[in-house]
């Protein structure tokens, strides 16, 4: 069958799949719309969060990024995973038992301030909005690749369904949504690798294959160590980044994973707190699937292209290199004018250009797998981008109706007044997210870090403080969060926009990148806190309370 | 009361000491001494490359379910003191 058919069946099917269990799990109040009314079981919880945590950028790509940048891809890898110790063993159960609907509440509560809420929305909107825009623009690129639309209607098609079942099923209709979403795309990534790993190694196991040693019995990685140095390129496993920045930005990534609201909420939507450590440590398993597979990827599909092309007549390459060769993402010129393909570090000779999403994207075909295959990864790749989408799309929507309206501007709204406010705000979200899919401001790319720097500076310590921490007040939160998501703002308009006279990276303060700022920034919210909470008087008894209610287990 | 305290007690106590490898595996061998463990090699391997992009994941999967383990374990201790 050709390839398209396939596709439109596989995507069909898919969202076909999503639609009904949006209907079938409809909000019927608020507590349903925000928090799925706290009965989700943890393996189910577990799935969804790991279909909300892996976005576009994980599933397609992270490991091409790995294949580029070798060792220094670690960071994405450890970053973006030992966040979630921190949330398991510092936030998710005692977030689970303080019990309320977003992370906004528990500042608000714990900080007895409607200033520290309001930093709180805040920072939640501008972490959110961030991200958010990624990710329509990737369900846009997506569609485009695979079905033959163009951007502007592929992000409208799924502008259409993240609507219908966000704003339906809120909470609710989304988890169980994201459960299907985790299952489809985890087949998809693995399935390639795994007939990858097979052809390569001879393991089916991609973990284990790429420690293990190719048909002319060298082992994998020293070959690409081999191979990187003769083209000039840094040994893959050994980094070009300086060591204090990699320690900073895998700090970053790790708070910031752990401070992002809309991963946090996920642990609210339990029934108790030790189903939240449960749901932690499940999410964290079914997220270590992709994150260890995405190395073997890389290596596999490295060594791939660089033995398919290096020096090789460019009449003779094999056919998916055409095929990807006309969507622009391998490019080839031919410099010196002897039809081979010099594909070197020197920027001079080089001869190659080649996206990083390509080392996903082509896999099956350089595999050779069956069109099936294909289709699948198209509707994995929708799959990730879609979750993520949702997912965030109701932390903006409660931010808006629960925190902003029901909190602090209009307290005597109805449930019913609530609930239309959060699906009307969930409709104006998804609006505004597919204005910035399709007109995607230039930054885009850069905001993503910017997103995880943003949560690391303001949310991380206001929590773990507020949690472990009786002493510390309003007044210390509220001027460490703000110190903290000032500086980081300041510090990546700076450099990634030129904003504040610019500047590169011989400019950057101890030579650290903007991606790894966070770190510093949020150490220095740890510090203004303290620093302020000694001066000003520490809250009351009945905050104390809280806090000391927070920390039992439950009472059941 | 003094046994809220000493559930407490034991749970920062827990916190510590998985956060401490939590803080090794990755940080320590992944990071900071990966140029020492990259020369030893397990399979084709080198063991700091493998620390950190392999090993640490692993471990971090494994502290959370022993943390899961543990709290439980806590938690019905404090509720036949009770």
């Amino acid at each position: 069958m050709e390839l398209q058919n396939w596709i439109w069946i596989t995507v069909g099917l898919s969202f076909t799949l999503y639609i009904a269990i949006a209907i079938m799990t409809r909000a019927s109040s608020t507590g349903e719309f925000y928090i799925a009314g706290k009965g989700v079981p943890p393996i189910a919880n577990g799935m969804a969060t790991a279909a909300d945590w892996m976005s576009a950028a994980s599933f397609i790509s992270m490991a091409g990024i790995i294949s580029f940048n070798g060792y220094d891809g670690s960071v994405y890898l450890m970053g973006w995973t030992g966040g979630y110790v921190l949330l398991a063993l510092l936030l998710a159960p005692y977030l689970r038992k303080f019990g309320k609907f977003t992370v906004p509440d528990f500042i608000g509560d714990r900080y007895y301030s409607n200033v520290a809420r309001g930093v709180a929305v805040f920072c939640a909107l501008i972490v959110s909005f961030t991200y958010i825009a990624g990710q329509m623009r990737g369900v846009g690129v997506v569609f485009s690749r695979y079905l033959e639309v163009d951007i502007t209607s592929g992000v409208l098609i799924g502008m259409l369904i993240v609507l219908f079942y966000a704003v339906l099923g809120g909470m609710k209709g989304i988890t169980y949504t994201q459960v299907a979403q985790y299952c489809v795309l985890i087949f998809a990534f693995m399935l390639p690798a795994i007939f990858i790993s097979f052809m390569v190694t001879g393991n089916v196991i991609p973990q284990i294959g790429f420690g293990s040693a190719g048909s002319d019995g060298v082992y994998l990685l020293d070959k690409l160590d081999g191979l990187q140095r003769e083209l000039g390129f840094h040994e893959y496993t050994s980094g070009r980044k300086s060591r204090l920045d990699v320690f900073l930005i895998t700090a970053a990534l790790m708070v910031g994973t752990a401070g992002l609201p809309h991963v946090i909420v996920r642990f609210f939507t339990v029934k108790k707190v030790s189903d939240a450590r449960k749901s932690a440590g499940w999410a964290l398993l079914f997220i270590a699937i992709l994150y260890t597979t995405a190395p073997a990827v890389a290596v596999f599909s490295r060594t791939n292209l660089i033995e398919t092309v290096s020096n090789k007549a460019y009449a003779a390459l094999p056919e998916w290199f055409d095929k990807w060769e006309a969507t622009g993402l391998i490019s080839y010129e031919d410099k010196n004018q002897d039809g081979l393909v010099q594909y070197v570090a020197d920027p001079k000779i080089n001869e190659l250009k080649v996206d990083a999403d390509i080392m996903v994207l082509a896999n099956p075909e350089i595999a050779d797998l069956p069109n099936w295959v294909i289709a699948i990864m198209a509707a994995g790749a929708l799959a990730a981008a879609l979750s993520t989408a949702a997912g965030l799309l109701l932390v903006i929507s409660s931010s808006v109706s629960h925190d902003l309206i029901k909190k602090m501007i209009k307290p005597d709204v109805s449930e019913k007044g609530e609930l239309i406010a959060a699906r009307l705000s969930a409709v104006g979200a998804v609006m505004l997210a597919a204005y910035f899919g399709i007109n995607p401001p230039g930054f885009v790319a850069a905001t993503v870090a910017l997103a995880f720097g943003l949560a690391a500076a303001s949310f991380f310590p206001a929590i773990v403080m507020g949690i472990f921490s009786k002493k510390m007040n309003k007044e210390g939160a509220v001027s460490g969060m703000l110190v903290g998501i000032l500086l980081m703002l300041f510090y990546m308009t700076k450099f990634k926009f030129g904003w504040f006279g610019g500047g590169d990276d011989k400019d950057w303060w101890l030579g650290i990148s903007p991606e790894g700022f966070g770190s510093f920034a949020m150490l220095l919210n740890f510090v203004v806190s303290i620093t302020v909470s000694k001066f000003t008087p520490a809250p009351d008894s009945e905050i104390q309370k809280l806090v000391e209610n927070i920390r039992n287990p439950d009472e059941d | 009361m003094n046994y809220k305290n000493t559930y407490w007690k034991t749970n920062l106590k827990y916190l510590v000491i998985l956060l401490s490898i939590w803080f090794t595996v990755s940080f320590g061998f992944g990071i900071l001494l990966v140029d020492t463990l990259n020369q030893f090699q397990i399979g084709g391997f080198k063991l700091g490359f493998w620390f950190a992009q392999q090993g640490a994941i692993y471990v971090f999967v494994i502290l959370i379910f022993v943390y899961i383990f543990l709290m439980n374990r806590l938690d019905q201790k404090f509720k036949n003191h009770k």
